[in-house]
């Protein structure tokens, strides 16, 4: 803004800014219902088009030509992966976005850093970056860093190229408390220093390096089933990181995107623990999955009667119903049955069952991920409901339709207080009628790795197949 | 501006935030993420300021590979936004 001689671009500048803030919270304002969704993820593109032209209007930019290639190769890019994108990859492609911010945070940070007289933060008495700044500048570029390893680590986690098991390192808090002093007692120590680029020119790159280790090392640990957290978690992270940033270049767009998507992130944390009854810390503490282990359940499970059902005696037992209520998990978007099930749905309509779907706020691998699958295959999303609001109604259902979904039903989180899933809240599928189980088979128990009460009662039948498979026989069977 | 202004802002927004956020419906969260991940790429404003200037040539670069990444977010995430949101529709009534 400085390049601004004007009075009224002095004015006009900031409030041009502030607009595309305002239409940024707009755009998430919008997301209350999916009837005004659209039109707030439209003000959201507004809002960044005014960001980006003031920007390039209110700069000496001379070298245009790249930026339009830069901006040319980078949209090309986001747009084919945004149209190919298989829905069941939505946390993947979160994921690598959620790098991306991460990483350009740190190329504008360092950039910042290089050219501090283009940003406006250099001290033109000392010719040092001003105090405040170098602040802002290692925290921006510290917490961008985290949010690229660490998203990095999420996407390999999530796209399967890497063990969705918990890798746990000896002494693993040890060194992560220990970096993490390190990373804020350098970002100190350059902010003390009266001249930093003489005394210590390597110092932010040495708190770059050390952010990207933390960012690795806090999530090798968490499995796949606390992924919904960490996801949450590093899309908290990058509002953040935008928010250092905006304080560095004093840019009111920047600093509220930062803080919405920052408290956006965090809530959705927070939700997400809430529905596993899990602290924040112990999750980013890591472990789960792996500390619990077999122990508990582990020999009995095998002995325990069970009754197992075809697709026929599955279609034959819904087909009778009044009211079906379909319990779907990561097991259906593994599987990609969403749209097997959604004819099977149509399908007992037709019959003039009621059909309704029921989620739990962790089911899948990041929030929200089974309605999007669901609105994919074309189900209508006042038939979806969420956990609060469809759990009475188990109690009055003739069936319940679990499909890939293990430890959100699993009635142990209830009694059992030595369970590690004790206090989540869960689906009380066990008071539906009878309850029909997909599963691919009795061996795997859920990433919690607890064995389910609901297997072996007398009004389940456990249908073992791939979930796809096994629902596409069940139309079959309908369907004469 | 002086730093307690864009404190102001900051906190401010930071309430924002949490109330808005909280009207979201369970329903739209994955949609929020795309969408929260987009408008994250304002940070492309930054990557701009270092990319027009050529008085400090890795700096530019900087900033200039800074750009593609934040458009690969901008137009990747609004997109994905949008295709997601069309699909959410009610039942027709026949």
């Amino acid at each position: 803004m400085e390049h601004a001689a004007a009075s009224s671009a002095d004015f006009w500048v900031p409030f041009a800014y502030l607009v595309a803030g305002v239409l940024f919270i707009l755009a998430l304002r919008g997301l209350s219902s999916p009837a005004t969704s659209r039109r707030g993820n439209r003000m959201g593109m507004v809002g960044m088009a005014i960001a980006v032209a003031t920007t390039l209007f209110t700069h000496d930019v001379v070298s245009l030509p790249e930026i339009l290639g830069a901006v040319a190769v980078g949209g090309v890019i986001g747009f084919i992966t945004a149209r190919r994108i298989a829905m069941t990859d939505m946390p993947q492609l979160v994921a690598a976005f959620h790098s991306l911010v991460g990483l350009a945070a740190v190329l504008v940070g360092a950039a910042a850093y290089l050219n501090p007289a283009a940003f406006g933060i250099l001290d033109t008495l000392t010719n040092e970056i001003h105090n405040a700044s170098r602040i802002e500048l290692g925290l921006g570029v510290a917490i961008g860093a985290i949010t690229f390893s660490g998203s990095v680590i999420a996407f390999l986690k999530l796209n399967g190229n890497m063990s969705g098991k918990p890798i746990l390192l000896p002494a693993r808090h040890v060194i992560n408390l220990g970096t993490l002093v390190a990373i804020l007692g350098l970002i100190a120590w350059y902010f003390l220093l009266p001249a930093p680029s003489v005394a210590a020119p390597w110092l932010i790159w040495v708190v770059i390096g050390l952010s990207f280790a933390i960012g690795f090392l806090l999530i090798i640990p968490i499995g796949g089933a606390d992924m919904p957290v960490v996801v949450s978690m590093l899309n908290s992270y990058s509002g953040w990181a935008a928010a250092a940033m905006g304080f560095t270049l004093h840019n009111t767009a920047m600093i509220i995107t930062g803080a919405l998507v920052g408290s956006s992130g965090a809530i959705l944390s927070y939700i997400m623990c809430k529905a596993m009854n899990r602290g924040f810390l112990s999750v980013i503490a890591g472990g789960f999955g792996a500390d619990a282990g077999p122990a508990g359940g582990g020999e009995a499970k095998e002995q325990r009667p069970w009754k197992r059902g075809s697709a026929e005696d599955a279609a034959f037992l819904m087909k009778q119903a009044d009211s079906v209520i379909i319990v779907p998990g990561y097991g259906m978007a593994v599987s990609q049955a969403q749209h097997a099930l959604r004819e099977m749905g149509d399908l007992l309509k037709k019959e003039g069952v009621s059909v309704k779907y029921a989620i739990h706020p962790v089911a899948g691998r990041m929030p929200g991920h089974m309605n999007v699958l669901l609105a994919e295959a074309n189900v209508s999303y006042d038939e979806v409901f969420e956990l609060e609001d469809i759990n009475s109604e188990f109690g009055q259902a003739d069936v319940a339709f679990v499909i890939g979904a293990n430890d959100v039903t699993n009635p142990a989180a209830k009694t059992d207080k030595s369970s590690p899933i004790y206090g989540m809240p869960i689906l009380d599928v066990a008071n539906a009628k009878s309850v029909l189980f997909v599963k691919r088979s009795m061996g795997g128990v859920g990433y919690a790795g607890v064995d389910n009460d609901v297997f072996y009662m007398d009004n389940t039948m456990m249908l073992l197949a791939d979930a796809k498979k096994m629902v596409e026989d069940i139309v079959k069977s309908l369907a004469h | 501006m002086d730093f307690i202004s864009i404190l102001s802002i900051f906190v401010m927004a930071c309430f924002v935030g949490y109330y808005v956020v909280w009207s979201v419906t369970p329903a739209l969260h994955t949609p929020l993420m795309a969408v929260t991940n987009a408008i994250s790429s304002v940070i492309i404003v930054g990557a701009l300021v270092a990319a027009a200037e050529s008085v400090a040539p890795t700096a530019k670069w900087l900033g200039l590979i800074a750009v593609v990444f934040a458009s690969i977010n901008i137009f990747g995430g609004f997109a994905v936004t949008e295709r997601m949101l069309a699909m959410y529709k009610k039942k027709e009534r026949k």
